[in-house]
C-alpha cells in the first residue's frame, strides 16, 4: 500500500467494489512517455528569475517547460480569486496561490489544457506542504480538468510518472541555475536601494537572467567559465551608478526570513522586497540554495537521530560536500568585490541553532528558519521580518516559538512576525514593518 | 463615543513642558480605523484637543478639523505630522509627514511618564503593548484583531447596550462567563448562547471586559511577563471603567501600577505633535489646508467590483421576480370568517398552529391556518431576552384572536428551543435543519439546496432524494453572516436597511478580503483609506459576506455544485443587496420567499400542523399573562466537566436548566440505561486515570509527563519505562480553563491549537509539584502501523517541546528533557534512551534500560489492544440493541474533557454509542482497501481516520463524528479527504470544530440534524409535508394588522 515501497501498484485501482468509486479525485493521470515529447509542462513561479534559468534546464533535458507569468505583474486578484474558489481556505496561503496559479494559467486561454501537465514539488516531509499535490488535483477535478497529468517533483520517490525522471546531470545543472539564480537576487537587493536610476539593477537582472537561461542549454557547462560568469555578472552590478553609496552611506537593512514560498515570492507577501526598497531599506535574505542543503542535512540528521537511512545518508553527505563546494566557490567570487556582502556559508549556518533548536525539527522549514534568523543577526542585520501564512504550524514552532530566546541573547534585534493570507490587507502588514523600521532608524 | 470637546482635560499635564517653540504651532492628528484625533499647541502650549468618530469619511473629517483649528493656528509656522493606521494615505496625499502609532505613543510615554514599563493602548482595531523596560520592544495584532474597541463596540450592539450602559453594567458583576478571547467572533458565539440561556447583561458585559483583557495579553504579550508600571492608553480604556477593572485583575496590578492617564486617548496624537516638533520640516495652514483638500479629491485606488445593479429598471424587474415567492396573508378575523363559511370551524372556533424560531440574534413567531396562510407573523431582535418576546407576542396573538381560534398544536426551534419549550410548554422542539427544510419544500417542492443565513450562523445542506443529504454550518466563524453588516452598518452611523440601500446602486463596491469578520474590518480601513463611499462599502461588504458564505462555508467551486434548484432565505437575505450579490455570485437566479426571514418558525408551524395532535399543550392566555421568568447562574459539581449553569426559574416554579453537557446538570433523572451506553472517550480516559494512581516510589526520584497532546496516546509506554527504572511517574493535570490560564502568559504563537497552547498549563503544573524532571520528547515521527504512506506526527505534536523550552522561564526550576526520539526501533530507542539516562541521571545500565524499554512497548501494544477489544465490545454491544454507533474521531488528545468539551457525553445522552477511530482499528482491517485515498496519507493519526471513514462507509449503522481543533493546519486535508470518502458510499459528514470555549449548543443542533437526517431518510412522509403550494402575490388588498407585519419585515 505504500508508495514508497511499492510505486508501480499506486497506479492501479484498489480493489474498490461497485459503491465506493470516489468520484471527487479520479485515478491519478499518468504523465507518459509520450507525453514528454508533447506536452508543455507549467511550473509555479516562486522566484521569477530561478524559475526562467530553471526552466531552461528543463528544456535542455527534453522538457517543455513553461514558468507561469500570470499573476506576477499586478495580475495577482486573478491567481487569488482562483485559489479562494478552489482550494480549502484553511489550507495554507502557499497552497492557495501556487494552485491558483495554475488554474488561472488554465482558465487565461493562453495554452490548449489537453497538451499541459503541472509540475509541482513535493518534499515528502511532515509538513502539510506535501500535500498540495493532492489538493491540486482535487482543485483540478473541481474546475472540470481532471484529465491534465500533474507531476510531483521530489528526491523520495513518491509518485514516480514514466515520462518524467530526474536524472543525476539534470540535477547538476539545476545546482548552477540555483547558483545564478541567488547570486543575482542577492546583488539585485544590494544594488537597488542605491541605483540613482531606478530599475537600473532589475532591468540589469532580467538582461542577465535571459542570458544566463541560454547558457543552461549549451551542450556542456564549464565550471571554470561558471565561475568567470559570476565575476562577470558582480561587476556589472558594482557598475550600477550609485551603488558606491553602499558603503558610503549604507542602507538599514531588513533581513527576510520564512516559509518557504511566502518568503521568495512577490505574489505571496506582497511585494515586500519593493516595499523595502521604497522605504529606503535593503533587504537580505538567504537563496533558495540554503533551502537545498537543508533538506540534505536533514536526511544526514535523522541517520543520526533514528538511525534510520544509513545508505541515504551515506548518499546525501556526498550530495552535501558537493553542494557546499559549489555554494564556497560563488561565495568567494562576492568576497572580491568588497561593495557587497557575501552570504555565510551553509556550512556555517546550521551550526547556528545549537542552542536554540534541534536539527531534527524538519518540518516545513523547520530548524532552517531559526538557523537563518541567527545568521543574518552574526552577520549585523538586526531587523528581521518572519512571513509565515496564517497559521502556518512549522513556524509556530521554530518562527514564532524561537523569538523570545532569540531577543533574551540579542535584546537589540528587532524581530516581527508578519502573517500572509489571502484576507489580511496589505496596510497591516505595512504598518508593521513601518514600525520596525522606525524604531531600526532611532 | 463622545463628540470633540476642548482642550481643558490637558491642562493638567504638568509633566507636558512646551511643546514647540514660541512663535510656532504644532498639530498631532491621529487617524485611527474609527476616530480622528487631533492636537494643537502654540506658542508651546496646548490650544485644542479633540476626538471623534470620523464615520470613514477619513478625509474630509480631518480637513473639518483643521479647518475648525485654523484661525487659531493663524499665521505661525506649522510642523505637523499625521499618525494613526488610516493616516497612512491621507498623509501620502497631503504630503504631510507620517509616523507610526506606536512609535508616536512611545514618544508621549517618554516625555510624561518615563517610569512606565508596559504600555496597553487599545484602538478601534488595534491593540499594542509596547515594552519600555528591558529591551525596548513594540507589539501590535497581527492579522487578528480580536477584543479591541471595534469588538466592544459590536458587542454593546449584540447586547442592546450604548457603551456607557454596558460599562455601567459590568460594574455590578457577579460572576465571569469564560468567552473565548482569540478572536471576537467567538466571543460573540459564546456570547450569544448566554443571553438566549437568560444569563445577566452584567455578567456578560464584564466577561466580555474579561475577555478583551485575556485577548491582549495572550495575543500579544507573547511569553514576555507585563510587570512593572502599566499604562493604559486608547479610546476604550479611557471610557470603560469595567474594562481597566478587567486589566487590573488579569495583570494583578494595584493603583499604583495601573496607570490610566487623562491623555490615553490622545496620546497618539500627541505622540504626533511631538515627533513633529522634532522634525526641521515646517509648513503652514495654507498650505496644509490646501493639501488636505486636494486629498479629498483623489480618486480610489482600491480594487473594484462591478456594480450591484446598472440601473433602477434592472432592480425592479428583479424585486418583481423574488415577490412570486410569498404566502397567502389573512387577517385573523377574515380567517376565522373564511373557515366559518367553508365549515371548517368547530362551534365557531378555528384551529391554528404556532410556530416559533428563537434564532441566536433574533426571534420569528408564526401563527399559521389550516392551509397554510400566515395570520400572524413577527419578526425582530431579541435583543436579549428571547422569553419576554414570545410573551408579549403571545399575549398578542391571544388578544388578536380572542377565543374564536384555538392553537391546535406548536412548535419552536433555533438556539433557544429548549428554553421556550419549558418556558410556554410548547408541544415539539423540532432542530433547526429539519425546520428549514420544511419550510422551504412548501415553496419548491424540488429545492435541492437551502442556504439560510442568520444573524451569526450559516446553514446550508444539500436534499437529495428528498432527504438531507449533507449539512454544513460555520463553525468558530461567523463571517459571511448578518449580523456582522448589522453592527457593521450601525457603527457606521446608518440602520442596516439604508445602509444595503446605499449599496444597491454604488458605481464602484470596493472588493474586500473573506477570510473573517475581523479582516474585513481592516479590508474596510484600507478602501477608506483610498476614499471609498459607504455605498461601496456596502456593496462591497454584500459581496464579501455572500463569498465568505459560498466558499468558505459551503467551499463551493461553481454555481452546480451548490445545486439546481436553490432556496435561499434567513433574515439575511432580506438585504436585497445580499440576495443580488449571491445570484452574481453563482450565475443563477434563486428562490428566495417573501418570508426569508421566518423561514423557521414557518417550518416548524408546518411540523406542529403535521402532528395532528387532538389538543395542545402550550400556555393559554391566562397563564401567559401571568407568566414571570428569572435566571441565575449556578456551576453544576455533577463530574470533572463543571458546567456552568443558567437556572431559569418559571411562574409556579417551574424550573429549566441550561448550560449543561449531559442530563445529569439539568437536574433530571438520567435515562435508565444511559450510563452503561458504552463511550469510548470515557473508557480512555478512566484508563489513564487508573494508570496515574498504579504510579509506584521506586527511590529515583520523580518524573513529571504533562498529558496532553502526544502524551495522550504514548502515556503507558512513558509511564512504563520511567516506573520501570525506580521513578515515580506524576501526570499533569487534569486539564481545565485554570490550567491553561496558568501557562497562557508563555505562549508565543496564538493562532496555534488549543491542544498545544494548553501544554504550557501543564508544564507549570508540573512544575509546581516539584518533580525532578519533566519529559516530553520530540518524535518527528509517530508510531508506524503501517496503514499509509509514511508515519510523520505533525509539526507542532512532533516539536512542540522545543518551542516550551524556548518560552517558559519556569522550566529552570527543573530538569527538561525533549529528546530527539525514534519509538519504531527498540534497539535504536534502547540507545537512545540510555544516552539519555545516563548523561541525566546516571547510575543505569544498558541492561535496565533495555529491559524497561522492552516493557515500555508491550505496555504500549497490551493497551492498545485492549482499546480495541473494548472498542469492538461497544460495536457489539450497540449493534445487539440496534443502537447506532458514533465514530467520535479526532486525535488521542481530543478525549481531554477540556479540549473535548464533553462532546461524548452529548452523543452517548442522544443514544449513541460512542468508538474512537483507534479503538476499531482492528474492524477496519477489512474495509481498508475499499475505498482509495487521494491524498498522501503520511501522519500516523490521520491514517487512522482515513480507516474509520472507510469503515463508516462499509457499515450503515456506523456514523462518523470528525472533531477539528480550530487551527489545525492539517485537518484543512483530512477534513476534506474524510468527508470525500464518507460521501462516496453515501455517509453523512459532520465536522465539529472545537476551541477553547466551544458551544456546545451548536453541537447540539448538529448532532441532532445529524439524527434527524437519518431518521428523515429512514421514514419519510413523517415529517407530513406533503401539502405544498405557491401562490402568487396575493397579499389582501387592505393591509392588515398581521398583513402589515409582515409586510414591514418582507
Amino acid at each position: 500500500m505504500s508508495d514508497k515501497k511499492n510505486p508501480e501498484t499506486q497506479e492501479t485501482p484498489q480493489g474498490c467494489g461497485s459503491t465506493c468509486v470516489r468520484s471527487d479525485v479520479p485515478e491519478r493521470v499518468i504523465f507518459t512517455e509520450e507525453m514528454r515529447r508533447t506536452y508543455t509542462i507549467l511550473l509555479p513561479t516562486m522566484l521569477p528569475r530561478h524559475f526562467k534559468i530553471l526552466s531552461e534546464v528543463f528544456h535542455y533535458y527534453g522538457y517543455k517547460t513553461e514558468p507561469l507569468e500570470i499573476g506576477l505583474h499586478g495580475d495577482s486578484k486573478k491567481v487569488i480569486d482562483a485559489g479562494l474558489k478552489y482550494v480549502h481556505n484553511d489550507a495554507c496561503y502557499p497552497a492557495l496561490l501556487v494552485i491558483g496559479q495554475f488554474i488561472a494559467a488554465l482558465e487565461s486561454g493562453k495554452y490548449d489544457t489537453h497538451k499541459v501537465a503541472l509540475l509541482l514539488t513535493q518534499t515528502g516531509g511532515g509538513c502539510r506542504a506535501s500535500n498540495y499535490i493532492a489538493l491540486l488535483r482535487k482543485a483540478l477535478t473541481r474546475a472540470g480538468y481532471d484529465y491534465i497529468p500533474v507531476i510531483s517533483l521530489n528526491f523520495s520517490g513518491l509518485e514516480q510518472m514514466p515520462g518524467f525522471r530526474i536524472t543525476l546531470p539534470m540535477i547538476h545543472r539545476t545546482l548552477y541555475a540555483l547558483l545564478y539564480g541567488d547570486l543575482i537576487m542577492m546583488l539585485v537587493n544590494q544594488c537597488r536601494p542605491y541605483e540613482t536610476v531606478p530599475g537600473t539593477a532589475e532591468a540589469l537582472a532580467d538582461r542577465w537572467s535571459s542570458q544566463l537561461a541560454a547558457e543552461m542549454t549549451a551542450g556542456h557547462i564549464s565550471y571554470r567559465k561558471v565561475k568567470e560568469t559570476y565575476r562577470r555578472i558582480i561587476r556589472d552590478f558594482a557598475a550600477i551608478d550609485g551603488v558606491q553609496a553602499r558603503r558610503t552611506a549604507p542602507r538599514v537593512k531588513v533581513g527576510i526570513v520564512g516559509e518557504i514560498f511566502v518568503k521568495f515570492s512577490a505574489l505571496g507577501n506582497n511585494a515586500l522586497e519593493d516595499f523595502l526598497v521604497s522605504e529606503g531599506a535593503e533587504p537580505v535574505m538567504a537563496g533558495l540554495t540554503d533551502f537545498c542543503l537543508y533538506v540534505v542535512t536533514n536526511a544526514m540528521v535523522d541517520y543520526k537521530l533514528y538511525g534510520t537511512g544509513f545508505w541515504k545518508s551515506r548518499i546525501y553527505r556526498i550530495v552535501d560536500r558537493f553542494f557546499l563546494h559549489k555554494q564556497d566557490d560563488m561565495i568567494a567570487a562576492m568576497k572580491e568585490e568588497p561593495l557587497f556582502t557575501p552570504p555565510s556559508s551553509f556550512r556555517h549556518t546550521r551550526t547556528l541553532t545549537r542552542d536554540y533548536v534541534g536539527l531534527g525539527a524538519k518540518m516545513g522549514e523547520g530548524w532552517l528558519l531559526t538557523a537563518e534568523m541567527l545568521e543574518l543577526i552574526e552577520s549585523g542585520v538586526n531587523n528581521i521580518i518572519c512571513t509565515q501564512p496564517f497559521g502556518c504550524l512549522p513556524n509556530h514552532i521554530v518562527g514564532k516559538g524561537m523569538m523570545k530566546p532569540i531577543k533574551e541573547r540579542h535584546p537589540d534585534v528587532n524581530l516581527v512576525a508578519i502573517d500572509y493570507d489571502a484576507g489580511a490587507t496589505r496596510i497591516n502588514q505595512e504598518n508593521r514593518i513601518k514600525l520596525m523600521l522606525a524604531n531600526a532608524r532611532k | 463615543m463622545r463628540d470633540g470637546e476642548k482642550g481643558t482635560e490637558l491642562s493638567s499635564w504638568d509633566t507636558l513642558g512646551a511643546v514647540a517653540g514660541a512663535g510656532e504651532a504644532a498639530i498631532g492628528i491621529d487617524i485611527g480605523s474609527t476616530t480622528a484625533k487631533i492636537v494643537v499647541f502654540c506658542d508651546g502650549q496646548l490650544q485644542y484637543s479633540c476626538y471623534e468618530r470620523h464615520l470613514s469619511q477619513v478625509r474630509p473629517k480631518t480637513l473639518e478639523l483643521l479647518l475648525r483649528v485654523k484661525d487659531m493656528v493663524g499665521d505661525r509656522p506649522v510642523r505637523v505630522a499625521i499618525s494613526g493606521s488610516a493616516g497612512l494615505g491621507l498623509a501620502k496625499a497631503a504630503g504631510i509627514p507620517f509616523v507610526q502609532e506606536v512609535f508616536a505613543t512611545g514618544e508621549t510615554v517618554k516625555r510624561l511618564e518615563p517610569d512606565t514599563s508596559v504600555v496597553i493602548e487599545l484602538g478601534g482595531e488595534d491593540a499594542k503593548v509596547i515594552f519600555f523596560k528591558g529591551g525596548m520592544d513594540e507589539r501590535m495584532n497581527g492579522t487578528c484583531a480580536g477584543g479591541t474597541g471595534a469588538f466592544i463596540d459590536q458587542m454593546a450592539t449584540l447586547l442592546d447596550l450604548s457603551i456607557e450602559e454596558m460599562d455601567a453594567l459590568s460594574l455590578k458583576h457577579t460572576r465571569i462567563y469564560p468567552i473565548a478571547s482569540r478572536c471576537g467572533v467567538f466571543a460573540k458565539t459564546d456570547i450569544q448562547p448566554l443571553l438566549n440561556q437568560g444569563a445577566a447583561k452584567e455578567n456578560i458585559a464584564a466577561s466580555i471586559y474579561a475577555a478583551v483583557a485575556s485577548q491582549t495579553i495572550a495575543g500579544l504579550a507573547q511569553g514576555r511577563r507585563i510587570q512593572g508600571k502599566v499604562m493604559f492608553l486608547g479610546g476604550p480604556l479611557y471610557y470603560c471603567q469595567g474594562l481597566r477593572a478587567a486589566f487590573k485583575e488579569a495583570l494583578n496590578l494595584d493603583d499604583d501600577h495601573a496607570l490610566f492617564p487623562e491623555y490615553g486617548r490622545l496620546s497618539v496624537a500627541l505622540g504626533a505633535a511631538l515627533y513633529a516638533t522634532g522634525q526641521s520640516a515646517c509648513t503652514d495652514m495654507e498650505t496644509l489646508i490646501r493639501g488636505v483638500s486636494a486629498a479629498c479629491n483623489e480618486k480610489l485606488e482600491t480594487a473594484h467590483t462591478q456594480p450591484l445593479f446598472a440601473d433602477e429598471a434592472e432592480y425592479q424587474a428583479f424585486c418583481a421576480r423574488h415577490s412570486r415567492a410569498s404566502v397567502k396573508v389573512v387577517y385573523p378575523t377574515d380567517y376565522i370568517a373564511d373557515c366559518v363559511a367553508a365549515g371548517r370551524d368547530e362551534h365557531g372556533v378555528c384551529d391554528a398552529y404556532l410556530g416559533i424560531d428563537c434564532g441566536s440574534t433574533t426571534t420569528k413567531l408564526v401563527l399559521m391556518g389550516m392551509d397554510g396562510e400566515l395570520l400572524y407573523a413577527y419578526y425582530h431582535s431579541n435583543r436579549g431576552n428571547p422569553v419576554g418576546i414570545v410573551q408579549e407576542q403571545l399575549s398578542e396573538i391571544y388578544k388578536l384572536c380572542g377565543n374564536r381560534i384555538r392553537i391546535k398544536g406548536s412548535c419552536v426551534t433555533g438556539y433557544g428551543e429548549d428554553l421556550i419549550r419549558h418556558a410556554f410548554h410548547i408541544d415539539r422542539g423540532l432542530v433547526e435543519t429539519m425546520a428549514h427544510f420544511m419550510a422551504a419544500k412548501y415553496f419548491n417542492p424540488h429545492v435541492d439546496f437551502i442556504l439560510d443565513i442568520g444573524g451569526q450562523d450559516i446553514k446550508c445542506f444539500k436534499v437529495k432524494d428528498n432527504a438531507i443529504d449533507s449539512i454544513m454550518l460555520n463553525e468558530a466563524c461567523s463571517s459571511g453572516c448578518g449580523s456582522f453588516i448589522e453592527t457593521f452598518a450601525r457603527s457606521m452611523g446608518y440602520e442596516v436597511e439604508d445602509f444595503a440601500k446605499l449599496g444597491l446602486f454604488a458605481k464602484a463596491p470596493v472588493e474586500l478580503g473573506t477570510r473573517c469578520t475581523v479582516f474585513m474590518n481592516s479590508s474596510v480601513k484600507q478602501a477608506q483609506k483610498d476614499g471609498a463611499s459607504v455605498g461601496d462599502i456596502s456593496a462591497g461588504l454584500s459581496r464579501s459576506v455572500v463569498n465568505s458564505a459560498i466558499h468558505k462555508v459551503i467551499r463551493a467551486g461553481s454555481a452546480d455544485e451548490l445545486g439546481q434548484e436553490i432556496v435561499v432565505q434567513g433574515g439575511t437575505f432580506l438585504n436585497d443587496a445580499i440576495l443580488r450579490s449571491f445570484e452574481m455570485e453563482i450565475g443563477r437566479e434563486v428562490i428566495r420567499p417573501r418570508i426569508a426571514g421566518l423561514m423557521g418558525a414557518f417550518g416548524a408551524a408546518l411540523y406542529a400542523r403535521s402532528l395532528g395532535l387532538a389538543q395542545s399543550s402550550t400556555l393559554g392566555p391566562e397563564a401567559v399573562a401571568a407568566f414571570t421568568h428569572t435566571s441565575k447562574a449556578a456551576t453544576c459539581h455533577g463530574c470533572g466537566n463543571n458546567c456552568r449553569l443558567t437556572i431559569n426559574t418559571f411562574h409556579g416554579g417551574e424550573k429549566y436548566i441550561s448550560g449543561n453537557k449531559c442530563e445529569k446538570g439539568a437536574g433530571r433523572k438520567v435515562p435508565e440505561g444511559a450510563d452503561v451506553i458504552p463511550d469510548l472517550h470515557r473508557y480512555k480516559r478512566e484508563k489513564i486515570e487508573a494508570l496515574a494512581e498504579s504510579a509506584k516510589d521506586g527511590g529515583r526520584g520523580t518524573v513529571g509527563l504533562p498529558l496532553a497532546l502526544g502524551m495522550y496516546e504514548l502515556a503507558p509506554l512513558w509511564f512504563t519505562f520511567f516506573t520501570e527504572l525506580g521513578f515515580r511517574v506524576i501526570f499533569s493535570g487534569p486539564s481545565s480553563r485554570s490550567l491553561y490560564m496558568k501557562g497562557q502568559y508563555s505562549i508565543p504563537s496564538d493562532t496555534a491549537c488549543y491542544p498545544a497552547k494548553i501544554m504550557h498549563g501543564h508544564m507549570e503544573d508540573l512544575v509546581s509539584r516539584g518533580v525532578d524532571a519533566i519529559f516530553y520528547p520530540c518524535l518527528t515521527y509517530n508510531i508506524d502501523e503501517h496503514t499509509g504512506d509514511n508515519h510523520y506526527n505533525c509539526p507542532v505534536v512532533a516539536y512542540y517541546s522545543e518551542l516550551l523550552a524556548g518560552n517558559m522561564e519556569s522550566l529552570s526550576k527543573t530538569t527538561f528533557l525533549y529528546p530527539y526520539l525514534n519509538i519504531n526501533d527498540r534497539k535504536q530507542l534502547t540507545k537512545e534512551l540510555y544516552d539519555l539516562m545516563k548523561d541525566q541521571f546516571g547510575g543505569f545500565t544498558r541492561q535496565a534500560v533495555s529491559r524497561a524499554v522492552r516493557a515500555a512497548l508491550a505496555a504500549y501494544d497490551t493497551w492498545m489492544a485492549d482499546i480495541r477489544r473494548e472498542g469492538e465490545a461497544a460495536v457489539r454491544w450497540a449493534r445487539e440493541r440496534g443502537a447506532r454507533i458514533m465514530i467520535l474521531a479526532g486525535r488521542p488528545y481530543h478525549i481531554d474533557p477540556e479540549i473535548g468539551h464533553g462532546i461524548d457525553k452529548l452523543a452517548t445522552s442522544l443514544g449513541f454509542a460512542v468508538v474512537t477511530e483507534d479503538s476499531i482499528a482492528g474492524l477496519t482491517m477489512d474495509s481498508a482497501a475499499a475505498v482509495p485515498i487521494h491524498v498522501l496519507n503520511q501522519w500516523t493519526y490521520h491514517a487512522r481516520l482515513y480507516a474509520a471513514a472507510r469503515y463508516a462507509v462499509a457499515h450503515d449503522d456506523v456514523q462518523m463524528v470528525q472533531l477539528v481543533s480550530f487551527g489545525c493546519g492539517i485537518d484543512a486535508i483530512t477534513t476534506d479527504e474524510v468527508r470525500a470518502i464518507l460521501e462516496s458510499g453515501g455517509k453523512l459528514y459532520t465536522q465539529i470544530k472545537i476551541d477553547e470555549i466551544t458551544n456546545l449548543g451548536a453541537v447540539n443542533i448538529r448532532l441532532r440534524s445529524l439524527i434527524g437526517a437519518l431518521e428523515y431518510a429512514g421514514h419519510e412522509g413523517e415529517y407530513g409535508n406533503s401539502r405544498v403550494e405557491t401562490t402568487a402575490d396575493s397579499a389582501p388588498t387592505e393591509p392588515t394588522q398581521a398583513g402589515k407585519e409582515v409586510a414591514d419585515r418582507v
